[in-house]
């Protein structure tokens, strides 16, 4: 049981930390100084919520893991990260829609979480849950006012659906761990869609047909992207082992 | 809302002025006990023989740069007041909320140019009390302001921009 719980803690912590890592890349050079804040300070939340996960696991882990080893010490098959969370930040359309499909599915994950059957899980799910709730209204707003913007705004919304929507897949499929932890997240999938459609609607985008979906990350195997982000990431670590400031 | 265990009053006094003149590194304004960010302290007699005493904390957002350092300070705050063996708990459950913030706190807030969290509405799109001439011709102007826990708004009778404490 604590093995898979680990791997399920790794999992939604390395989602919340490279989502974290890829946001932040925003820090000084958002469309305008508000929203620059507004994705570093969503950075920061969920930096804050791998955290709780990586020290959790830490303590099943033993064996001198600590939060820092687990994320700079780890090696790109090792993390189980959605591979949404890896893609590329793209302009603010691609990193809003991103943000709105991650965070509307954190939203349910931890909704459910809140009353699992252990009280650590459980209490910073519940945590998390308050945080993720702003990330969605805020992204949802922002999918509402590109999506029914300008001609521009909304060619780049339909490139971004274009670009992600093919990563939304693997959310809804339930892996080893998440079986032994009897969660399913296949039971997420209608709630999830009825987000989505609802704000959709209200940004006058098309939902995209039913097309490949390319999964893989919360098994470890990831795109391209993921050694690139963890070669910046750890760089520090790697070549100063155990530097601090 | 402290659950203290049995001790005498006026150690009682002392730990909570102590605690008192800790301060939220980014709204000295506001003591820890003001925000509602100690949730317990332990300190019993077998305890108080080895000078020791256990504070339980709870972060206010997850990601709040300032708990670190607020821990460091209330650990330096206690042994400079004599205890020795302090230890800092920090506890998740239940998750904090704006509801803890004191009344008095409120009101050093709005001091300090800050409007206090509204229980009705967490992050209203206008109607919000300047903190600056009390108008509520305000309006909201970004969800997510200088650290966390606020939200950027101006007011449309004096122009000024202000923070609120988001309802959290």
């Amino acid at each position: 049981m604590n093995n898979y719980l680990k791997d399920y803690l790794l999992y939604l912590a390395d989602t919340s930390l490279i989502l974290s890592q890829r946001n932040s890349e925003w820090c000084g050079h958002g469309p305008i100084l508000e929203q620059d804040i507004a994705i570093t300070n969503i950075s920061l939340d969920l930096l804050g919520q791998s955290r709780n996960f990586y020290q959790y696991a830490a303590t099943l882990i033993g064996d001198n893991a600590t939060e820092d080893t687990l994320a700079y010490l780890r090696t790109e098959r090792e993390f189980k990260n959605c591979l949404i969370a890896e893609q590329p930040k793209g302009d603010w359309a691609q990193t809003i829609l991103r943000q709105f499909f991650l965070s509307a599915y954190q939203y349910l994950v931890y909704e459910k979480l809140q009353a699992y059957n252990n009280e650590q899980l459980a209490a910073i799910a519940a945590k998390a849950l308050k945080e993720v709730t702003y990330h969605l209204r805020w992204s949802s707003e922002w999918v509402i006012r590109l999506g029914d913007g300008t001609e521009e705004s909304r060619q780049r919304m339909l490139q971004a659906t274009n670009e992600l929507w093919r990563y939304t897949g693997e959310f809804f499929i339930t892996v080893d761990y998440e079986k032994e932890m009897n969660i399913d997240v296949a039971d997420l999938k209608i709630e999830w869609m009825k987000t989505v459609r609802a704000i959709f609607e209200e940004a006058t985008l098309p939902i995209p047909d039913n097309t490949f979906m390319q999964t893989g990350g919360k098994k470890g195997i990831h795109t391209e992207n993921l050694g690139f982000i963890l070669a910046e990431m750890q760089y520090l670590q790697r070549t100063f082992p155990g530097a601090n400031w | 809302m402290l659950n203290f265990l049995p001790m005498l009053d006026n150690n009682k006094n002392k730990i909570l002025s102590i605690l008192e003149a800790v301060c939220d590194p980014e709204i000295p304004v506001l003591s820890i006990l003001d925000m509602g960010i100690v949730r317990d302290v332990k300190f019993d007699n077998a305890l108080l023989a080895d000078g020791g005493i256990e504070v339980s904390i709870t972060p206010t957002y997850t990601g709040c740069p300032a708990m670190d350092m607020i821990a460091v300070n209330i650990k330096l705050a206690l042994l400079e007041n004599g205890f020795k063996n302090v230890r800092i708990n920090s506890v998740l459950s239940p998750a904090w909320t704006t509801d803890w913030m004191s009344e008095d706190g409120k009101i050093k807030l709005k001091k300090y140019g800050i409007a206090a969290p509204d229980k009705k509405n967490t992050i209203p799109k206008d109607g919000v009390e300047c903190p600056q001439c009390n108008s509520n011709n305000t309006r909201l102007i970004s969800e997510f302001g200088s650290t966390a826990c606020k939200a950027l708004y101006q007011c449309v009778a004096c122009e000024e921009p202000f923070d609120y404490f988001k309802c959290h």
